[in-house]
């Protein structure tokens, strides 16, 4: 191994020339810095002007309505008196319906997937699941209309009808559009984030929980059961509560297929409205303040509904992933 | 051991079968009803859909013929608009959130991105009312553009972030390393190696405003023209399916089916493609 | 392995005319690099203390010692990559020709030019190519840079790295696709490209095989040359096959780096002053 020691000299060091625009390069890193900082401070700034302007445009009911919009069950452009009570009970029951759906789904194809599902499945099948949420949701609501609806109204409210009339709930007469077939809808479009995020949070369950279970004699299910699932509880309950978050807001897909009634009935045959339907068909259509105002109003009761349901979602899935992070 | 009680033992066997079926039947329910609701309407719309919807405008009802061009159009011109605005906003706000922001900040910042990409887009629309459509007195394509892009702006600004935390840091050093400056390390270098998630993330915003319909009802309005500016309202493919779909005429309900079968095709296809190109990169 | 080191450093003694005798503080021989009581912490953390040496020019300056006793800390403070860090800072002042790197005005990006380092695992830019690899530094500071410039510093700069016969025809293939050992003087040809004068390498064959840690080897004893250079290793016979001169660092009773003492490596392999160095040179710990 020869030292050289006599080589000559083809680059002194410092012999290029200096390249010319080399200065104190401290502000134009601030520059940048700064611009970036500016852009993210904008969508801070579009969420709170959000709420302002929403606040703002909702006056004209809030002042006067107070707090009886809440509760009254009129909706009346022509007397000019307005209730957001059927809305948001149609909401509610829609979202509830479309979650009982499918919650015992999304779960059920999540074991599925994760524990159950030979490899070469799970790929497509994860994926398959994921194009359902893909699909834009005006489509589900045509599908829903003319696919759905029929279906709802001959067989399946029939027999409801038929054989558990007792119930206030399955009374009266089978229109197809209404609570029903808007939480099957629901149902259909909240299966997909359900699946994924419960899917990921029985993932993030390390295998030597499923081992130690297995090593005491348990069933497939019961490791299941025992040692998977409630590992991940607080994950999945997360991702029902996202589910949720997006039942409450969904607009078009419920729109369509709801009948558009301002009902407040407890059978689920009947047609109804929710606070986004109800916004969708009628926004167009507001003649005086008051009606827009309460269209407003009604957004604004919507926006603090999701932005509460998704706050929860998120610090739920958030333990899990922190939890997940801490066992590595 | 002889403690098993055989009777427990086979309730147990019972209960395990049971309940590995029914979850092997969820997913099948879950994947049936992708098949049910893509099957009906790929093959109703693609019966109903033929050059001229494609090619011609819209004619009033009661005349044969007519299509769906400029509403095909108008859908790529609001994409176009809403990503132009939403895309420096959200890839320079996750810049920000993933190379600058000190923890506190950025923890704020990233809140504030969730929730609004958790407002539902139908109350991004009437807020855009608010705030361009009653000022202008009109509805038009820009305010369009305008709700379309709130909705972009955080998922592009979350999945930037995301995407350029996975570079690793030893490429941020090698950079700093060789004497350049913060800002042209993190566009020269860093950017570039986040590149396939930043673009991966973008595709699949776009095809997610691509199908939006509620938060145009009341910024474009839909109209059956084409652009005729676009401080004029215009129309969209998803505002075509949901007022066709309500209409009480066979040939505006069979448009309307035809208009699914190409949104499909726009959504599902981007979908599909985004995922299985980034699919592949992974090794 | 007591014998194996003193043979080598026995040859290396025969064959260096400068044969002075070297003590450690040279006081009339002004290095490169001055570092003066130079302490740095990571936080509240204390990392090195009190650490001052000459490196001088033209020579390549091993820093060996156990794992953990701040050796890396120490070599990314001499370019102001320790700042970079995460609750980074720094004490103490490093003259570079005169003047203190650590100075208010001072730059940390001219700096980096001036001092340039590679590190202990390749990073190529896996995004570009060999070519735009070796640019990069050029390409990134200058607003235009004309074609033929370009060309003819990666192939200075490659031939330099001792890799242009083996990528010569691969320069517009991606920097990831080379072996390790090639990526390492990749990233040796792209510091060098920017004309530094001293150049750092951190532990740079730790992740490589031996046959690519020879190479690295011999490239290091051709750009000495050209440039002073400091080299972070935990390999004691790499640093006798190496190195001109040596520092010993060792973590004190308070989990801090010391700098035991510095000199000639062949003083210091054969006659070190230090007990603590005689017993890591000679294997009794580390």
């Amino acid at each position: 191994m020869a030292i050289k020691r006599n080589e000559q000299k083809t680059l002194t060091p410092g012999s290029m020339k200096c390249p010319r625009f080399i200065r104190r390069s401290g502000y134009t890193d601030n520059i940048f810095s700064n611009l970036t900082l500016f852009f993210a401070i904008v969508m801070v700034v579009i969420l709170v002007a959000l709420v302002i302007i929403l606040t703002r445009d909702a006056m004209p009911a809030i002042n006067k309505f107070g707090f009886s919009f809440i509760t009254n069950t009129m909706w009346n452009p022509v007397t000019d008196v307005f209730g957001a009570l059927p809305a948001i009970y149609g909401t509610l029951i829609t979202s509830l319906i479309g979650l009982l759906i499918a919650v015992p789904i999304s779960f059920g194809a999540a074991i599925f997937l994760v524990e159950l599902a030979p490899n070469w499945l799970k790929g497509p099948a994860s994926f398959i699941i994921e194009m359902l949420a893909a699909i834009p949701s005006v489509i589900i609501g045509l599908w829903g209309l003319y696919v759905l609806v029929p279906v709802v109204r001959h067989p399946i409210e029939k027999w409801l009808g038929s054989h558990l009339g007792g119930l206030p709930f399955f009374q009266g007469p089978p229109f197809g559009v209404g609570f029903l077939a808007a939480g099957l809808v629901l149902a259909i479009m909240t299966i997909p984030i359900i699946t994924a995020v419960s899917r990921d949070s029985m993932k993030a369950v390390p295998n030597e929980q499923r081992e130690a279970m297995y090593a005491l004699g348990a069933t497939r299910w019961e490791v299941i059961n025992k040692a998977v699932l409630p590992y991940c509880r607080t994950g999945m309950v997360g991702g029902v509560i996202l589910g949720l978050g997006r039942a409450l807001g969904e607009t078009m897909a419920v729109t369509m297929v709801i009948g558009n009634s301002n009902k407040l009935t407890a059978s689920l045959f009947s047609p109804g409205t929710t606070i986004a339907s109800t916004i969708a068909s009628q926004f167009g259509e507001a003649s005086t303040g008051v009606q827009t105002g309460s269209l407003i109003e009604l957004a604004l009761i919507l926006f603090g509904v999701t932005l509460i349901v998704n706050v929860i979602a998120r610090t739920l899935v958030w333990r899990m992933t922190s939890l997940k992070a801490a066992k590595k | 051991m002889n403690n098993l009680n055989e009777r427990g033992h086979a309730r147990r066997k019972w209960i395990n079968r049971i309940m590995l079926v029914l979850s092997g039947t969820a997913a099948a329910i879950a994947i049936l009803i992708l098949a049910l609701i893509l099957g009906y309407a790929m093959i109703k719309g693609i019966s109903y859909l033929n050059l001229t919807l494609l090619t011609q405008a819209s004619k009033p009802v009661g005349e044969t013929g007519g299509g769906m061009r400029n509403e095909i159009f108008g859908t790529l011109i609001l994409v176009a608009l809403g990503s132009i605005i939403a895309l420096p906003i959200g890839l320079l706000a996750g810049v920000y959130l993933a190379e600058y922001a000190n923890p506190k900040l950025a923890a704020t910042i990233r809140f504030t991105a969730d929730i609004l990409a958790g407002v539902p887009s139908i109350v991004v629309g009437v807020f855009v009312y608010a705030i361009m459509v009653i000022p202008m007195h009109s509805y038009s394509a820009v305010s369009g553009g305008v709700a379309l892009a709130i909705i972009m702006v955080p998922v592009v600004a979350r999945t930037a972030e995301e995407s350029l935390r996975l570079v690793p840091d030893s490429m941020r050093e090698a950079a700093l390393a060789l004497g350049i400056t913060r800002w042209r390390a993190v566009v020269g270098v860093v950017i570039p190696g986040a590149m396939t998630g930043i673009i991966t993330g973008i595709m699949l915003a776009v095809a997610r405003i691509a199908g939006e319909t509620a938060p145009l009802l009341f910024t474009a309005l839909g109209s059956s023209f084409g652009l005729q500016g676009l401080l004029k309202p215009i129309g969209s493919l998803s505002l075509l399916i949901y007022h066709y779909a309500l209409s009480p005429y066979k040939s505006q309900q069979q448009q309307a089916w035809a208009g699914a079968f190409l949104l499909i095709v726009l959504v599902l296809g981007i979908n599909i493609i985004v995922r299985w190109v980034s699919n592949r990169k992974q090794f | 392995m007591e014998k194996k080191i003193n043979i080598t450093v026995q040859n290396m003694v025969k064959e260096d005319n400068q044969n002075k005798q070297g003590s450690g503080n040279s006081k009339d021989d002004k290095g490169i690099l001055e570092v003066q009581n130079l302490s740095a912490w990571y936080g509240k953390t204390l990392a090195i203390k009190n650490i001052s040496m000459s490196i001088r020019s033209n020579a390549i300056m091993s820093i060996i010692g156990p794992s953990g006793c701040g050796k890396s800390t120490f070599i990314r403070c001499l370019n102001r990559m320790h700042e970079v860090s995460h609750g980074g800072r720094t004490e103490g002042c490093i003259m570079l020709d005169g003047k203190d790197i650590y100075a208010r005005d001072a730059d940390p990006v001219v700096i980096r030019r001036r001092i340039g380092m590679v590190f202990q695992k390749p990073a190529p830019f896996p995004t570009m190519s060999v070519f735009d690899n070796v640019a990069a530094g050029l390409k990134l500071t200058q607003f235009w840079s004309r074609r033929w410039e370009l060309e003819e510093v990666v192939e200075r700069s490659l031939r330099q790295a001792a890799l242009w016969d083996e990528v010569k025809d691969k320069l517009h293939q991606s920097g990831a696709s080379l072996s390790g050992g090639q990526q390492q003087r990749l990233c040796i040809a792209r510091a060098i490209a920017v004309q530094p004068e001293v150049i750092l390498l951190d532990e740079p064959c730790s992740a490589l095989d031996p046959a690519s840690t020879l190479k690295i080897e011999d490239l290091m004893r051709s750009l000495v040359t050209q440039y002073s250079i400091v080299i972070v290793t935990h390999n004691m016979q790499q640093a006798a096959r190496v190195s001109d001169m040596a520092g010993f660092f060792l973590a004190d009773q308070d989990q801090a780096g010391i700098l035991i003492e510095y000199g000639k490596t062949s003083q210091l392999f054969t006659n070190p002053k230090d007990k603590r160095t005689e017993d890591y040179i000679t294997g009794r710990f580390g």
